[in-house]
């Protein structure tokens, strides 16, 4: 059994609902998405282009990439819309005390 | 479609590599062939005008997808290979080096080529087009900083390699024939946007002229300009539009009207023949016309349904256009198809860097454009694709967010 590295990463409050926000945690680029289920979170950096997610659009559990209209799914980071064809990495949540934990290992 | 069947995408630009790759994304057993007539495996053009022609990125940075996934789709793909005919009656392709392939559909994504002046001494050295990673290559190393180049045409190919050779220290005159830049696309303030944005980077934009003669000069070239005017330049950039690579489709019979007539399912005059991309015409309802749209969304989403359709699923090719281009801190989007009869809703101010211009129809957005505003536009995409009634003052209202609307 491993246990799971949690970090904190930023404030629930700091989360907008329904929107999508970049942060930096230990170096690397994260976006947290706001949806109507919880918080998720995956790598900033969309797999096609070098655009950020967080100036993209979201849409459900759908974060589209502001350069060409590419979708990944924010729960699993699955591409759900072309030209995106690979994987983000989506990293697990826990919220705990009104703060955001991520576990980037 | 059995694993026995074979289909052969004719052209291996964005558009044909999407169709392979959505082949097998489908599920598609069969045998797949991918012909193209330049060694480069499929890419996306947008950068070789930006990016790959400032040397900023690789020419290899462009490709649709990494080699080693190009690769796992198990496609035939022969390289700088051209397609003399399709024998309908034989169903073969037939390659120029003689060979012949037995087809079950065939999806012709053949593009375009680079319109060519039509005037004395548009073949010296020197007198450039741009559609191909080998045209950038070519272009780039003529663009060095302090020589002067002259870009014919003030179309999106024009104004994106006037402001990379600006960027790149170049001196640039843009001529255009037309009276306006972009007249195509963009309605007259969108011009006047475009020229002061230019003007205001040192370029010399002459309107109403157009080139009547290149001939060679100790510094390159000596245009002849339509007004008389003459003008000495290191190198010329011919940017005057696409010539539709439809010969191949018209050889074999196929409806043809500049480029390869098909319905919303991709499909041309013979259902086992599809095209897509550049080539492919078709009635577009955003613009209420038969039409080409040469575009990267448009090479990528016909692609996919070509493929699809080619496969049996029903489809139905009319995504909202769009459209993007990047000149020096500006980037510009298109949403729709912008009418001289919509009326225009403005938000924000011409004179500033971010404004959006709405294209309003019967009470509803039908058309967005405007400069840097990626996020607003993409408010007024949802507007339009819901076909959402909306107040005009509220529209140009910046209070109002375009969320709420």
């Amino acid at each position: 059994m491993s246990t799971m590295t949690w970090v904190d990463a930023a404030a629930v409050d700091d989360v907008p609902a329904e929107d999508v926000i970049g942060i930096e945690v230990q170096g690397r680029d994260i976006a947290l998405y706001g949806t109507e289920d919880g918080i998720y979170a995956t790598d900033n950096i969309c797999t096609h282009g070098h655009a950020r997610l967080c100036d993209g659009f979201l849409e459900g559990h759908e974060i589209e990439c502001p350069l060409h209209q590419g979708k990944f799914d924010v729960r699993n980071g699955q591409p759900t819309c072309a030209p995106v064809t690979e994987a983000i990495r989506a990293y697990p949540v826990k919220i705990e005390g009104g703060r955001v934990f991520l576990s980037l290992d | 479609m059995g694993s026995d069947s074979t289909i052969v995408i004719v052209g291996a630009g964005q558009a044909g590599g999407w169709a392979a790759q959505t082949l097998r994304s489908e599920g598609f057993q069969g045998r797949v062939v991918l012909i193209g007539d330049e060694p480069h495996r499929p890419y996306e053009r947008p950068p070789l005008s930006k990016a790959v022609l400032a040397g900023e990125a690789s020419a290899d940075s462009t490709a649709l997808m990494k080699p080693e996934a190009f690769d796992a789709l198990g496609v035939d793909w022969r390289a700088s290979a051209t397609v003399s005919a399709i024998e309908r009656a034989a169903r073969q392709v037939k390659l120029a080096s003689g060979e012949s392939i037995a087809y079950d559909k065939v999806i012709l994504c053949t593009g375009g080529r680079a319109r060519r002046l039509a005037i004395p001494g548009a073949d010296l050295p020197g007198v450039f087009t741009l559609r191909n990673i080998d045209d950038a290559r070519s272009l780039g190393t003529a663009l060095q900083p302090g020589r002067h180049l002259l870009v014919v045409g003030g179309g999106w190919i024009g104004l994106e390699v006037t402001a990379t050779a600006r960027k790149k220290g170049l001196d640039v005159t843009l001529v255009e024939a037309a009276t306006r830049l972009c007249e195509r696309t963009v309605p007259p303030e969108i011009s006047d946007y475009l020229l002061q944005l230019h003007r205001s980077h040192g370029v010399q934009v002459h309107l109403g002229t157009g080139i009547e003669s290149f001939a060679s000069s100790p510094q390159g070239l000596l245009a002849m300009l339509g007004n008389g005017q003459q003008l000495e330049c290191s190198a010329a950039l011919a940017g005057v539009g696409l010539v539709p690579n439809d010969e191949l489709a018209r050889a074999a019979g196929l409806d043809c009207d500049g480029g390869v007539l098909v319905d919303a399912q991709c499909r041309s005059s013979d259902p086992d023949i599809l095209a897509a991309g550049d080539v492919a015409s078709w009635h577009c309802r955003w613009a209420g016309r038969r039409m080409r749209l040469e575009s990267w969304q448009n090479a990528q989403e016909q692609g996919i349904a070509a493929a699809r359709s080619a496969l049996g699923t029903p489809v139905d090719h009319q995504p909202l256009p769009w459209f993007w281009s990047d000149q020096y801190e500006v980037n510009l989007q298109i949403f729709g198809m912008p009418q001289p009869h919509h009326g225009r809703v403005l938000r924000g101010d011409l004179a500033s860097n971010s404004f959006v211009m709405f294209f309003v129809d019967s009470g509803k957005v039908v058309a967005a454009l405007g400069p840097n505003a990626a996020k607003d536009l993409r408010f007024a995409r949802r507007l339009i694709e819901r076909g959402t009634d909306v107040d005009a003052a509220r529209l140009a209202d910046l209070q109002v967010p375009l969320a709420k609307l």
